[in-house]
């Protein structure tokens, strides 16, 4: 079930990532090629198979829920592209 | 000192032969001189790496050195380390300087090792060639017209080359094996959870791990002996006793004699892994390997894998999936990269995502979105993660017959550069025998055992049942103290 290049840009605009009309083109090949790889599972059933979500079949260890991580901000922030007085900045969302 | 093992290495710094501070130094006036051509590293930073060289040397005349204090390590630039530029390859994280150590870091710089420095990678761990970087390639050192592999392909250059005595790696789909294979080195990947993924960039978290390069499988030993171990930080971690991979490498199979070693081994041998696709050099190099154990006692089963056809077309529903809400967090706010200009929050995300990250990462984000988008859940993720059982189940079959699963790493030997970059699928199809480990969490690992086309290496790969990494290590051991392809250096290092 080859994409459509609508698809296409669905899917990019859905994974936040702009993207030009040249290059959906090119995309939407590779990505159909890609598919061509995946619908190969297909071919086995699986109706009886449970998922396999980790890979030792583990639940997943819980702690307690208290405070552990200790205040870091200023040194969390000094990486961020902009910040004013402790706030991440981005461009206005709310008028 | 640059072909000298770990152990030799620690044995002249006890002895005080060299001090730390000198052995740095000299491994980094190599990389001064080799990197610009090879390009393995994507930082180094003599300053920081001579500063804790410094401490080494003090903490050897104090009498408190562990097997590897003063010796300089490098780390794959996926693992964040404090004050160093951890880029993962990509523009996207360029900027990004660490303001915390991931826990294999804290577990090197508690063993009084050295960062050497931050080695160049497939773009968030993304590829089979080290060609997606945003650093550009990594060379073969074996020649310099074809790939070193990857993901880890600047870790496996380093080694190759003699940069580095000691590299980290991570696994996702075979990206610490495929480049040890082409580079013709040593790697391990350990049983999933024994390597904390805490402060490792995330890739797909349920197959990713750590895991260890080196010219031998002892020096692999000696890495895991501080690289593994539990982490309360990674929710996947295992609590388990800690072992010591390296004690017991040069004693025989259990049952062996001096003579014949790996007497009582039982090699399994899936009729699957020499199929159409296996170039006919690496399959007679893999081949001499394994006549090499049967001579060293060791006695071969015929195995089946037969769902491990079907493991690429899992892999690339999973990783991607897991891929694409990993990377979510590439936004342009808190860390890393931000588009210069936007119209509002929405258009900052979207052209900071496609500034920031390079064409296969895009990619296999789009195919996450898709296969995890409405409708499609259960008829690719949820199918694929079926799939992932079978596999699973294929090698635990496999395994009530034989203790170790031998086979090649990679299809073919090292190809060019640039010849399969604008093709995916091929690419994709060269990680066939080392994706299904991944699946099913297994520890794998893979070691020199010849060369082929070119004269170009070849690896064996070697599959363990969980936890069996010290019986591994410990076979690929005995094969290199009865072999030298792990010894050989390209020409002109």
């Amino acid at each position: 079930m080859p994409l459509s290049l609508d698809e296409v840009k669905r899917i990019a605009y859905l994974a936040r990532i702009e993207i030009s009309e040249s290059e959906a083109l090119r995309t939407q090949g590779q990505l159909n090629d890609i598919f061509g790889l995946i619908e190969r599972m297909q071919a086995v059933d699986t109706s009886a198979v449970e998922p396999m979500t980790h890979a030792q079949g583990r639940a997943l260890r819980l702690r307690e829920d208290g405070v552990t991580e200790s205040d870091q901000k200023s040194l969390f922030q000094s990486v961020a592209p902009q910040v004013e007085e402790g706030l991440y900045l981005v461009p206005k969302v709310i008028e | 000192m640059f072909n000298a093992s770990l152990k030799e290495i620690a044995a002249a710094l006890g002895a005080r032969k060299i001090s730390s501070v000198d052995l740095t130094e000299q491994f980094l006036d190599r990389i001064g001189r080799l990197n610009g051509d090879l390009n393995a590293f994507i930082t180094v930073d003599r300053a920081k790496s001579l500063a804790q060289a410094r401490e080494a040397d003090a903490r050897i005349a104090r009498g408190d050195a562990a097997p590897l204090t003063g010796i300089p390590i490098a780390h794959k630039d996926i693992f964040c380390a404090r004050g160093w530029l951890t880029s993962c390859g990509s523009k996207m994280l360029s900027n990004f300087v660490s303001p915390y150590d991931a826990h294999v870091i804290e577990q090197f710089n508690r063993a009084g090792a050295v960062i050497l420095g931050k080695t160049n990678m497939d773009e968030f761990a993304m590829g089979s060639s080290n060609e997606t970087s945003f650093y550009g390639p990594v060379k073969n050192p074996w020649d310099r017209a074809f790939v070193p592999g990857g993901s880890s392909g600047g870790s496996a250059c380093a080694i190759a080359a003699r940069l580095a005595p000691g590299a980290t790696g991570t696994d996702t789909g075979g990206s610490i094996r495929q480049p040890a294979a082409l580079s013709g080195i040593t790697g391990l990947k350990p049983t999933y959870g024994r390597v904390s993924r805490y402060g490792m960039v995330a890739f797909a978290s349920s197959l990713d791990q750590g895991g260890a390069m080196g010219k031998s499988a002892e020096d692999v030993a000696l890495l895991l002996n501080v690289m593994a171990g539990f982490d309360a930080r990674d929710s996947t971690s295992l609590e388990r006793s800690p072992e010591d991979f390296a004690g017991a490498l040069a004693q025989p199979w259990a049952g062996a004699a001096a003579e014949q070693p790996l007497a009582g081994l039982r090699i399994g041998v899936a009729r699957e892994h020499f199929g159409a696709g296996l170039a006919a050099d690496v399959a007679e190099a893999v081949r001499g390997a394994l006549a090499e154990f049967e001579r060293l006692g060791a006695s071969r089963v015929d195995i089946e894998l037969p769902r491990s056809e079907l493991s690429v077309p899992a892999y690339y529903v999973i990783a991607p999936a897991e891929a694409s809400s990993n990377l979510s967090r590439f936004d342009g706010v808190r860390y890393g990269y931000r588009a210069p200009e936007y119209r509002d929050l929405l258009d900052m995300y979207c052209k900071t995502r496609a500034q920031g990250f390079g064409a296969e990462v895009k990619r296999r984000i789009l195919i996450g979105t898709y296969v995890l988008s409405h409708g499609y859940y259960d008829a690719y993720y949820l199918k694929a993660q079926r799939i992932r059982r079978l596999i699973a189940e294929d090698f635990a079959r496999a395994f009530s017959r034989c203790d170790l699963i031998m086979g090649p790493t990679s299809p073919t030997v090292a190809f060019p550069l640039g010849s399969k970059v604008s093709d995916p699928v091929q690419m994709y199809l060269n990680d066939i025998y080392t994706i299904p480990p991944n699946l099913a969490g297994l520890p794998a690992m893979s070691l020199p055992c010849g060369f082929g086309a070119g004269n170009l290496p070849v690896g064996l790969h070697v599959v363990g049942d969980y936890f069996s990494e010290a019986r591994m290590l410990k076979v690929a051991h005995h094969f290199q103290r009865a072999t030298d392809w792990h010894l050989r250096a390209p020409k002109g290092i």
